[in-house]
């Protein structure tokens, strides 16, 4: 178990190393450097006439003229060291306070659509499978396509419509506008459960159905092997059989898959939080990009991918703990 | 009653042999066919597609007007019934009724109101905005339109008065031929990567397939986000548009190269890869002659299905203001006037081009299931 953990740390470690230096470049990419930018920010409107020599002044302080890797190191260094993600000038302030605590938000966000898919995903498609070709089967099969085809931001965007015809309240944002700014209290923390439901069942609505479907193949694939026939001949009950072998078995490739829905909810957060105004990393990450506010959106990118690669590594260590064959193979 | 009773049941056994013989004589190809055409959905879905491709093609004939084309009379106006008949009797000629613009005695806003007692005809193949087909051949056909000067709005107008029908049908164009062309660019890059990895093997196989799942791991539509924030604002809406494909094939390479791998992975120890190598076929000869027909009906249904992961990243890039820009025409762009609740309120008609997302992704999956049991016409079929 120590050989595995040792080998499943190192790679996650060349992963984030590769993924820095990937985000790094990008940051690199817009058009003019951020001494342009930045001589842009602060003089534009001042009536003060920026020559190029000025701006070759604020390449050197920022030590823009180093080259590629320097500047990469520099920039790497600062946050694993220091934990200081550079300097936003949209809002002229650290990035580290740009992003403040949406993180924890982001992060929050996350545990409860995973909980609510799970909850969801695995025990209509057992039933589902378990009762094949019922109509709980045919409507779980109608619902899997529909999941895929309707983006959740469009689902977002009907919901805050039905919210303001049906029930004349706007569903969007984290918190009431009392709390916004309120310190942390258990009234803040049950506003802020409560605006995450539809947030939740919105980002939920792909990955549900996706889950549907694997565990529902999965199911099948099981339901049909030796072993529930011998289960079934030794006269257990229906119900402790499944529970026992099949059911057991199905959930291992939602477990393997954590990671794989974490960057599918990832991919749709900003687009989402956008349309539904959530304070947290996605909807910072577009402003973040619309303004080329580069330090910020890098350090979210950086972020986002660090938490997949997290929860990458906890499946795996929680497969190879529900199922010995995994960590036997050496992974 | 035995004497009977021979010759039906040799005729009927004669009908199941032809048919044995007309199936172990049939081709792959018309294998494939016969078992998709069993598909009654995936059959649905292919159509669905085909008139979309065609509407959107040839938008220019089937949109009544151009895209940018205003109509001052009809600004945010609702959609237009074609009708067969109202208060003033039947007719069998279609007609929808005309508009008259008010003074809202509240807020003082000019409405179009819809006026009960005016007809306009409907009629075919009229002349009116001029256009390029496909930017050669100049016509100003239209395939329908409204008699006079007047102006028929099915699905209502925009903000500026524009023919949201019109720019649907041009959006429609524009979202599926990025998406073609998004996966031609990622299908021959996984190709080439996932050609080389699962012919090679060895190290090159383990270095590539480290490096994809590294890549892998980075949200998409974030990184989508990245690269299409680069683009310099003077670029050009033609060079953004080429640029957004790239952007998409360079991304969405690497599921297509994992599945070209495996297909190759699974192939490569045949004893017919074998004997081409043994009467000396060059790796090219190899792949291309004796492996990738071997499997090209799997990678038909892998191209399929990428497709709406394709319409889906343009359409949510676009609509954040990341990806193509007014007044380039997508199903993403459309659906900004969409973004927030009070737009929709106002104008729920605005959400239109969002059926033709839904739709068309629905479609493609649909055909890619139907398609995906039928590439393997010698197994039988599970559900």
């Amino acid at each position: 178990m120590l050989r595995f953990l040792l080998q499943r740390s190192i790679g996650l470690l060349v992963t984030m190393l590769v993924v820095s230096i990937m985000v790094f470049a990008i940051m690199e990419l817009p058009p003019g450097d951020y001494a342009d930018r930045y001589a842009f920010r602060k003089f534009s409107g001042t009536g003060v006439n920026v020559t190029e020599a000025d701006i070759q002044n604020i390449r050197i302080e920022f030590g823009l003229d180093r080259p590629f890797f320097e500047r990469y190191v520099g920039w790497i260094g600062g946050i694993v060291l220091r934990f200081d993600f550079g300097e936003s000038f949209a809002f002229e302030s650290s990035v580290t306070d740009v992003i403040g605590e949406r993180q924890f938000l982001t992060l929050a966000l996350l545990g409860a659509t995973l909980l609510l898919t799970y909850l969801l995903a695995i025990p209509i498609a057992i039933y589902a499978a378990v009762r094949r070709q019922s109509l709980a089967d045919y409507s779980l099969t109608v619902f899997s396509y529909l999941g895929f085809a309707l983006p959740n931001f469009l689902l977002a965007l009907l919901l805050l419509y039905a919210g303001v015809k049906l029930f004349d309240t706007s569903v969007g944002g984290l918190f009431s506008p009392k709390y916004a700014d309120a310190p942390w209290s258990l009234a803040k923390t049950v506003d802020l459960l409560q605006h995450m439901i539809v947030p939740a069942i919105v980002l939920a609505w792909s990955a549900t159905a996706l889950q549907l479907q694997t565990v529902r193949a999965t199911m099948l694939d099981e339901l049909n092997k030796l072993s529930v026939t011998a289960a079934r001949a030794r006269g257990l009950s229906e119900r402790r059989l499944l529970i026992k072998y099949p059911a057991r078995l199905a959930i291992n490739p939602v477990v393997s898959t954590i990671g794989f829905d974490a960057n599918r909810i990832f991919s749709e957060l900003p687009i989402v939080a956008l349309v539904l105004s959530l304070p947290e990393l996605g909807e910072l990450l577009i402003r973040s990009f619309l303004d080329l506010d580069m330090y910020v959106a890098g350090a979210i990118l950086l972020m986002l991918t660090f938490f997949i690669v997290v929860m990458n590594f906890l499946a795996d260590v929680i497969l190879a703990a529900l199922d010995p064959r995994i960590k036997l193979e050496g992974g | 009653m035995a004497d009977a009773s021979l010759p039906q049941d040799g005729a009927a056994t004669k009908a199941a042999e032809s048919r044995d013989i007309r199936y172990y004589t049939a081709s792959q190809w018309q294998l494939v066919w016969w078992r998709f055409r069993r598909h009654r959905t995936a059959m649905v879905g292919g159509w669905v597609l085909l008139i979309m491709a065609l509407l959107g093609l040839f938008a220019d004939f089937f949109a009544p007007y151009g895209g940018s084309t205003r109509d001052r009379n009809y600004i945010l106006g609702a959609p237009q019934m074609v009708k067969f008949w109202d208060g003033n009797g039947v007719s069998l000629r279609p007609f929808v009724q005309g508009t008259k613009t008010e003074r809202d005695p509240v807020t003082l806003e000019m409405i179009a109101k819809p006026d009960p007692d005016s007809r306009f005809y409907l009629q075919f193949f009229v002349r009116g905005d001029d256009y390029k087909l496909f930017g050669l051949i100049p016509s100003d056909l239209h395939l329908f339109g409204l008699e006079g000067d007047n102006k028929l709005h099915l699905f209502g107008t925009d903000g500026l008065g524009r023919d949201l029908f019109s720019r649907t049908l041009f959006a429609t164009g524009t979202s599926l031929s990025i998406g073609v062309i998004g996966v031609l660019i990622s299908f021959v890059l996984a190709l080439i990567i996932g050609g080389l990895s699962g012919y090679l093997g060895g190290w090159i196989d383990y270095g590539i397939q480290r490096a994809t799942e590294i890549v892998r791991v980075v949200p998409v539509i974030p990184l989508y986000m990245g690269l299409a924030a680069t683009f310099p604002k003077e670029w050009s809406n033609i060079t953004v548009y080429f640029m957004m494909t790239v952007i998409l094939g360079m991304v969405g390479w690497p599921t297509l190269a994992r599945r070209i791998r495996g297909h190759l992975l699974a192939q490569r120890n045949e004893d017919y890869v074998l004997a081409a190598e043994l009467s000396g076929a060059s790796p090219y000869r190899v792949i291309s002659k004796h492996l990738l027909p071997s499997f090209t009906s799997y990678i038909i249904v892998d191209l399929v299905i990428s497709f709406p992961y394709m319409l889906l990243s343009e359409t949510a890039l676009s609509f954040i203001g990341l990806g193509l820009r007014p007044p380039s025409m997508s199903w993403g762009i459309l659906l900004q006037d969409a973004q927030t609740v009070s737009a929709i309120e106002q104008a729920p008609w605005l959400f239109f081009p969002a059926a033709f997302v839904v739709i068309a992704v629905l479609a493609f999956t649909i055909l890619g299931d139907g398609l995906r049991d039928a590439a393997d016409p010698y197994t039988v079929s599970k559900d």
